[in-house]
């Protein structure tokens, strides 16, 4: 049929099967919002700012597996999408956001509105295109999807000019996406996975190092079958919270710079590393020449160029975590023996004794991990947690008893402050049957604030638990541990009256000062329904523990919370 | 071993497309990759281009090189060249105060020749394994070259 390329965007969509749209119009996109407006085949959801938008996208797509989508204007719409086009790329989220561009006649004359949206995304999107010609917008938008969702996932952005969009040209989206220069492996070779087997029968202290890429492949189910078999000790990392579930025994913890002391030792004295995928991220290695000095190395993942980046690889495996997985288990169900690993285990449970991830209660003030744990205890799994940036996203790591993958959306490897409101109203919309929880600070909430509204007008409710010590913390605290004490401008005692501003834009806040305060908020605000902001004013000086100080040896913690008295 | 740096060359096969070029360019700064040269031609007959780029690293950071390039989706085929036949071009622009007829001998000796006489200078032309091209280029400073420009290397695997 011909149509507009309006029109065909919105025909895509549909046929894509999306269901929900983040966006936020604009001059050079408006020729495809007037088709959003004669459309129901989806929903489409005005955030208050462009980079808001990603993040729900980004929050949607980690909690339902779906491809997120966004729409922007282009300009000032575009670059305030840039944010959470590079969170996306680095979490590796699948998004295609579409932007729309000032009309071909223009491009190359500074027009209002102009900018080089290709130019500026092709450093952090998966893949990239300007749509010239209507005509090429079946096969873009096609293969933008693909791309996003195969492989290693990623955002791709689809930049179209104003007359695209009003050009007619013929539509038929009954085809197969045929790409000759791309065709990600998914298959792993059999040979080097019954190696890799072979390595792990022959090992006295291996352990599985969990990462992100396996809920990508949606292989958990996989993974714990696996660990269960072997009765191998596994350690997640960030991205990982939530793939085998905090009940399982032979989770140790997260490990990295503010993993277990358990987990961190456990790398260190293995002779064996499973890593699946996961790509050895600074932050989860700590000082290279030191990390898993004696162990040899087996890595999975889809990705070729994550393996032997940073460590080398002896037993490399290309391939979708899932269809390894499944013939590792097969391998592994006559060769591995899991008595083997006992006295493995033994050691690691000394380790988990020594010093065990805990708090003191020491203050009369509230502590941030209490406050954790008690939404773990109160809602547990009937929860999806956001987070932002800094402290408490540690915190929430640490504490939180994640039981499920897709559980758990936060910024991992581009660390955005102001990820976690609008992540946790995709969150919402992707899964009402839930409490959409975004713990926080009172540095990041107020980097997308505006979202308070986006909240209240879809009624998407989030409960935004600010754990407020009136600092923008986790720099403080470095500031504390490295700069001798000179807090340069990370003082943040000067804030508004959260109650106030929540009520304004027709939520409800809380102050809560005490156990019995917080446990009421928080149940008032899953009653009441609507947007939260609690504000939990916690024990000023308290530190993330243990730590690896950046560039240290994981087995070099610190591990006690002097905080800065 | 494998931390020793050296040169390499890379040939990319790439589809023909808009933008195809800053993709990679855009990588090797991205990611802190050296390129010494590069060249680019369209393959006669078929949709793709070719590059042949210069590079040097260690061999992590070329195999970085090569399955970062890789990823990138119109990217076909990127080989990394062992045995290989390397040629370069360079063309210099000289006075003709000069002794034409010695560089002219010596431009033969580099698979050259004059290549172009104008009315105060003439050009002389010579194609040959990029580090011989440098060789010539040492040899002609006596003869006060005005202008030098090299293509860059191009190279096929034996």
């Amino acid at each position: 049929m011909q149509i507009s390329g309006a029109q065909m965007v919105i025909e895509a969509l549909i046929k894509e099967g999306v269901d929900t749209v983040f966006g936020y119009p604009g001059g050079a996109i408006m020729n495809v919002y007037d088709e959003i407006y004669k459309q129901d085949g989806f929903e489409h959801i005005l955030t208050r700012h462009e980079q808001a938008a990603i993040h729900a996208a980004e929050g949607y797509s980690k909690i339902s597996g779906k491809v997120g989508v966004a729409m922007i204007t282009s300009g000032p719409g575009f670059t305030n999408a840039v944010t959470g086009l590079a969170d996306a790329y680095m979490d590796s989220v699948p998004l295609v956001v579409i932007s729309g561009q000032v009309p071909m006649t223009l491009i190359g004359t500074d027009a209002f509105q102009e900018i080089d949206s290709v130019g500026i995304s092709r450093s952090c999107t998966k893949h990239n295109y300007l749509v010239t010609d209507a005509a090429d917008l079946p096969r873009i938008l096609k293969e933008a999807f693909y791309i996003a969702n195969s492989g290693r996932p990623g955002p791709v952005h689809v930049d179209i000019p104003k007359d695209v969009t009003a050009q007619i040209a013929e539509f038929d989206y009954d085809f197969e996406v045929e790409l000759e220069t791309y065709k990600p492996t998914t298959k792993g070779n059999y040979r080097q996975i019954k190696k890799a087997v072979d390595a792990i029968a022959n090992a006295s202290r291996p352990l599985f190092y969990l990462g992100g890429g396996i809920i990508n492949s949606n292989a958990s189910d996989e993974i714990r079958e696996l660990v269960k078999l072997t009765g191998i000790p596994a350690v997640e990392t960030f991205m990982a919270r939530g793939v085998l579930g905090h009940e399982n025994p032979l989770l140790i913890s997260m490990l990295g710079m503010h993993g277990s002391y358990a987990a961190n030792m456990a790398m260190s004295e293995t002779d064996l590393v499973i890593g699946i995928g996961a790509r050895f991220d600074d932050r989860v290695t700590g000082k290279l020449s030191e990390f898993a000095k004696n162990a040899g190395v087996i890595h999975v993942d889809i990705d070729p160029a994550s393996i032997s980046k940073l460590v080398k690889a002896n037993y490399p495996i290309v391939g979708d975590v899932k269809s390894v997985v499944n013939d590792m288990t097969t391998i592994a169900r006559e060769k591995v023996d899991k008595q083997r690993y006992e006295p493995w285990l033994e050691t690691i449970a000394n380790f988990e004794r020594l010093h065990p991830l805990s708090y003191n209660e020491d203050t009369p003030n509230l502590k941030p991990q209490w406050v954790i744990e008690k939404v773990g205890e109160m809602l547990g799994d009937n929860a999806n947690i956001s987070t932002d940036v800094g402290q408490h996203q540690m915190w929430t790591a640490q504490f939180y008893p994640f039981s499920r993958p897709r559980q758990f959306s936060s910024s991992g490897g581009l660390g955005t402050m102001g990820f976690g409101f609008p992540s946790a109203i995709g969150v919402k919309k992707a899964d009402k049957e839930r409490v959409s929880i975004n713990f926080t600070g009172d540095g990041s909430i107020l980097m997308n604030i505006q979202e308070l509204m986006t909240s209240v007008e879809k009624k998407l409710p989030v409960i935004n638990i600010i754990l407020n010590n009136n600092y923008l913390g986790m720099v403080r605290q470095w500031q504390t541990l490295f700069y001798n004490k000179r807090h340069s401008e990370t003082d943040l005692s000067t804030q508004p009256d959260f109650v106030k501003l929540a009520e304004s834009f027709g939520g409800v806040g809380y102050v809560v000062r005490t156990k019995k305060e917080f446990e009421d908020a928080l149940n008032d605000a899953i009653k009441k329904d609507v947007v939260a902001l609690i504000d939990v004013k916690i024990e000023r000086l308290e530190n993330v523990m243990p730590m690896v100080p950046a560039g240290g040896s994981l087995f070099n913690m610190m591990l006690e919370n002097k905080g800065d008295k | 071993m494998n931390e020793i740096s050296q040169r390499r060359v890379i040939s990319v096969i790439v589809i023909n497309e808009s933008s195809v070029l800053s993709r990679i360019t855009d990588l090797f700064s991205a990611r802190g990759y050296n390129i010494e040269s590069l060249t680019v031609a369209p393959i006669p007959e078929s949709k793709y281009s070719r590059l042949t780029i210069v590079t040097s690293g260690s061999l992590r950071v070329s195999e970085q090189i090569t399955k970062q390039l890789h990823k990138l989706i119109p990217i076909l085929k990127v080989i990394e060249h062992e045995d290989i036949v390397e040629k370069e071009m360079a063309l210099v622009k000289f006075s003709l105060d000069e002794d034409i007829s010695a560089i002219d001998t010596l431009a033969q000796a580099y698979n050259g020749k004059i290549v172009n006489v104008g009315d105060n200078s003439v050009i002389a032309m010579v194609a040959d394994e990029s580090k011989r091209v440098g060789n010539f280029l040492k040899a002609i400073q006596k003869y006060n070259p005005k202008e030098i420009v090299r293509s860059g290397a191009v190279a096929l695997e034996r």
